[in-house]
């Protein structure tokens, strides 16, 4: 370690940081509104952290690469992180009770997502999504009173306990096979210890990419989706979509890419059945949802399913259109993804009966920003012009027909047909005439849901700035 | 710059329409009105300093600058995606269509939208800009992109101000609508990859796209993606089956704008795209293409004659009229073209008036079921006139617009092939048969006593302007049709002699 590794790792150390200093905190004075600020001061210096890390990106020891693409999502899900602090005020703020643990969970969670993001080596992956994952079970389960966060949290505890299990049993076989660890060391050596033992290499990656497959929740291994998104605060959710996900689909490819995985074609013909499965399974399951949490958790199943599309077609792609996709795919689906939640939980909060697609009739005329917000985040996840989730999809279909991959994009076709209905019923509900209140949100609350529904705007009728940046990551 | 600032007062004129509710009640249709009648003042200003649409010199088609406007401006170089829009002689006739129509569903929302009039007039201008953008766009990426941005101002009129079963209605128009689209944007993606893997250039230009070479089943593949896309727009057999509930679960305006515009938008889709870059896949596709149209044109006119409901027997009436306007694209020769097209203007207007006939009558009788109308010519003289005006013309009588346009339709097919054209011609006398029963079950026969003490008003002046520019312009059409047909020749010519390579000419030989 020399003195520029330190600086690589600003982000990491920032972090750290502010949950040290929350802990000091919490010891001297429990106070909750102290602690939102120093997370919020926390999350904006790690912020300034990622950036500047860029000067000084390098491989920090064995465990973490720092690079710009790895920079630029930890600043992503940062701003990620931030709305979902914003959000979290609110909910977590009932009078006489202590909940500043929470922001320490959130704090420990991020930094978990950060190390997945950089991680190079199998140690940094495990120890990332451990970290986070353990931070997320508690925040789950957070308001004690309820019995779906409970519900939410077991069945997230006890599965994601399974799959930890399987991905470091993958990991022990992958070991046995070439004796690396490292990404980059399986990459050199797997090829040679597949055709000596091709089996140790097929099981292993095929039971790593099990137990990611169940954080990414494709189908078959999304059976906790709905329910955990239900169950959890409305926040906690959100942070479990866009973060959570998004840090393990950066690990995943990562992993992918440069553990030159996609050279098996038995691994390539899993990723397909994932990819068709979860396409078909999230849009068809999404259709009979009543509650908008569970919606959006099947579509998000989908989603997931039309970017593994993009990873599969690395055997015939270069890495550069591929990993420029994934930046965009995510980056749109992220930002789409939080102005949903963002409006949800401002609108129903953590109440089960107002989240109920009903609930939302005639939200266009009492709270037309919200609305317009939400629209705009259904319309980008449907994948309609002018909204950065058709970019994303014009990024997908791109790479797929250069490759080929006709029958993924007959799916794609398909499952993205199904998927306009229900995301239709939520805007035709809110447009539906109603007399009701005119509650208004907070002022930060309406200057998050602007900001994102232009932003979602701006990436999609004006992509070029992105797109270049995305390019020279 | 012309053509941005036509869209751009639209898009405008929508904002203000919703602003200027705060003035007064009834200020966002006036102030609707102002902007579509200032945009086609604007259009003809612009168009008065070019030389006479009869003396058009032929456009070259692959070459924008013979072309009567054409702007181009970079909008995401890394894919080659630019602002391209360009007008030629038919892109000119649709926008006038447009613009033309647009106002006059401007009026026909004058007294029939009660609730969130300055939202309704913002999302009529929004679609009315979104359908301009089609008619003019020529990047593929932006003729994409207005193409599925019309439909959401459109989806909210009919889910909003709709009648009785308006969510099921504009559910259905939207998914079938999305769904095509995603497929035609597949077969645009594969195109500009095609092209890209042969000349290294990513562009999705119309200019640059027309000459792609590839195989010839690539070629089959991608123009059947178009060909689809299109088809579900315009309607044809046995893609209509959102039509009828759209049409007939819109407001009046949804209805003028939907039949009078947006489906042109797929016959002139096919004429601009589908045929046009795939020659010779979409020529040798021609037979079962027409035989669609042919099926259209019978199986609308049955249907249309089974309606009870006056607005879906109209609905019916355009997927057998649609049908002609698709046998005339695929005959591709000259007189069949300038049917279509002549069928497109003219099936605008019939069917537009039709639609608002049948809103003023639903905003007087509140019912749509013409098992209760009866004898309305009595009480309402004008409008009964008015209406048999229009079925008249709507079932070809010689004379009007209608007339013309089949005709040249059906003379284009004989020459292609007899046994299609006698299917086809066969529409006409259905078209006679239910056209009279809708004028007979609804104007004539015994007075209806339940009308008879409601007090029923006539059509007042508002409602006869309008229904005299539109009966002035089928008469004008029907008697002399020649500036029609002269706006649109150079384009068909220029477009035939695009697809005239060797191989199509021996494709037409053998039929």
């Amino acid at each position: 370690m020399n003195a520029t590794m330190f600086s690589a790792l600003a982000p990491i150390l920032m972090l750290s940081l502010t949950a040290i200093v929350l802990m000091i905190q919490a010891s001297i004075k429990r106070d909750q509104s102290v602690a939102w600020v120093i997370t919020a001061i926390g999350f904006t210096l790690t912020l300034w952290g990622a950036s500047y890390a860029r000067d000084f990106t390098q491989p920090v020891t064995i465990l973490l690469q720092v690079d710009h693409w790895s920079l630029f999502f930890t600043s992503l899900i940062l701003l990620a992180s931030l709305v979902i602090l914003v959000l979290s005020r609110e909910t977590f703020s009932p009078e006489g009770e202590r909940k500043e643990e929470y922001y320490l969970l959130l704090v420990l969670s991020v930094l978990g997502a950060v190390v997945l993001i950089q991680s190079s080596h199998m140690v940094s992956l495990l120890l990332g999504m451990e970290l986070m994952g353990v931070a997320l079970y508690a925040m789950i389960a957070f308001p004690e009173r309820g019995q779906l966060p409970l519900e939410g949290a077991i069945k997230y505890l006890v599965l994601s306990a399974c799959a930890s299990a399987m991905l470091l049993y993958g990991f022990a076989l992958i070991y046995a096979a070439t004796g690396e660890l490292s990404f980059a060391g399986i990459g050199a050596k797997g090829a040679a210890a597949y055709a000596e033992n091709p089996m140790l290499i097929m099981a292993g990656s095929a039971m790593v990419l099990a137990g990611i497959g169940f954080k990414l929740s494709v189908a078959p291994f999304h059976m906790w989706t709905p329910d955990v998104y239900q169950g959890a605060p409305t926040p906690v959710t959100g942070f479990l979509a866009t973060v959570s996900k998004g840090a393990v689909f950066i690990a995943l490819s990562r992993f992918y890419i440069d553990g030159a995985l996609h050279q098996y074609s038995g691994l390539n013909t899993a990723l397909v059945v994932l990819a068709v499965a979860s396409m078909l399974v999230g849009n068809w399951l999404a259709l009979r949802q009543e509650n908008i949490k569970r919606l959006l958790a099947y579509s998000s199943i989908a989603h997931f399913g039309y970017l593994l599309v993009v990873l599969i077609a690395l055997t015939h792609l270069d890495t550069g259109l591929i990993s420029q996709s994934i930046t965009f795919y995510l980056t749109a689906y992220i930002l789409t993804t939080l102005a949903a939640f963002a409006v949800v939980s401002t609108v129903a909060g953590e109440d089960p009966a107002k989240q109920d697609i009903g609930a939302f009739e005639g939200l266009f005329w009492h709270r037309p920003l919200e609305a317009s917000a939400l629209t705009v985040a259904m319309l980008s996840l449907a994948g309609i012009p002018l909204t950065a989730g058709f970019m994303a999809k014009f990024f997908v279909i791109t790479v797929g027909i250069q490759s080929g991959l006709w029958g993924l994009l007959a799916v794609l076709v398909v499952g993205s047909a199904v998927g306009i209905y229900y995301y239709l019923r939520v805007i035709f509900a809110m447009s539906k005439s109603t007399d009701g209140d005119g509650e208004s949100a907070n002022l930060l609350e309406n200057i998050l849901a602007l900001a994102l529904l232009v932003s979602i705007l701006v990436l999609g009728s004006w992509p070029q700035p992105f797109i270049a940046y995305a390019g020279g990551l | 710059m012309v053509m941005i600032n036509l869209i751009v007062i639209l898009l405008a004129g929508g904002l203000l329409a919703i602003l200027s509710e705060r003035i007064s009640d009834t200020m966002p249709r006036k102030v609707a009105m102002a902007v579509v009648l200032a945009d086609l003042l604007y259009l003809l200003v612009c168009l008065s300093g070019m030389p006479e649409i009869t003396q058009l010199q032929a456009p070259v088609a692959n070459d924008p600058s013979t072309w009567l406007m054409h702007f181009k401006a970079d909008w995401i170089p890394a894919f080659g995606i630019s602002i391209e829009l360009a007008l030629d002689g038919i892109s000119l006739l649709m926008v006038l269509l447009t613009l033309v129509l647009g106002a006059i569903a401007i009026s026909a929302s004058w007294t029939d939208i009660v609730v969130r009039k300055g939202f309704f007039e913002a999302n009529l201008l929004w679609s009315l800009a979104g359908v301009l953008g089609v008619f003019m766009a020529l990047d593929l990426m932006l003729f994409f992109l207005f193409w599925e941005v019309m439909l959401i101002p459109m989806y909210f009129m009919i889910a909003i101000w709709g009648h009785e079963n308006r969510g099921y209605a504009a559910m259905k128009f939207f998914i079938f609508t999305q769904a095509s689209g995603l497929l035609m944007l597949m077969s645009i993606l594969a195109l500009v990859a095609v092209n890209h893997s042969g000349t290294g250039v990513w562009t999705f230009s119309y200019f640059d796209l027309l000459n792609t070479e590839m195989a010839e089943r690539t070629a089959h593949w991608i123009m059947l993606g178009f060909f689809i896309a299109f088809v579900v727009k315009l309607p044809g057999f046995p893609f209509h089956t959102w039509l009828p509930d759209a049409h007939t679960q819109a407001p009046t305006a949804g209805s003028v704008i939907l039949a009078g515009i947006l489906l042109k938008t797929g016959a002139y889709g096919l004429i601009r795209f589908a045929v046009p870059l795939f020659p010779e896949a979409a020529l040798n596709f021609s037979y079962p293409a027409m035989l669609l149209g042919a099926a259209g044109v019978v199986y609308g006119a049955v249907l249309a004659f089974g309606q009870t409901d006056f607005k879906r027997l109209i609905a019916y009436s355009s997927v057998s009229h649609m049908g002609f306007v698709l046998l005339g694209i695929y005959a591709w020769n000259e007189l069949a073209l300038q049917g279509a097209v002549m069928q497109m203007v003219a099936h605008g207007f019939s069917t537009a008036a039709l639609f608002m006939i049948a809103g003023s009558l639903q905003e007087r009788l509140h019912t749509r079921d013409m098992r209760e109308m009866s004898g309305l010519w009595q009480q309402m003289p004008r409008m009964g006139a008015v209406a048999m005006f229009f079925v008249v013309a709507s079932l070809g009588l010689p004379g009007l617009g209608n007339f013309v346009a089949e005709f040249l339709v059906l003379l284009g097919l004989f020459q292609v092939n007899v046994w299609i054209t006698v299917v086809a011609a066969t529409g006409l006398i259905t078209g006679a048969a239910y056209s009279l029963l809708l004028m007979q079950r609804s104007f004539q026969g015994e007075v209806n006593k339940k009308w008879a003490e409601y007090g029923l008003i006539d059509f007042g002046s508002r409602e006869m302007l309008t229904m005299t520019v539109m009966i002035i312009a089928l008469i004008v059409l029907g008697v002399y049709p020649q500036p029609v047909l002269d706006a649109a020749q150079p384009v068909l010519q220029s477009l035939l002699e695009l697809t005239a390579t060797p191989a199509v000419a021996a494709v037409e030989l053998a039929q």
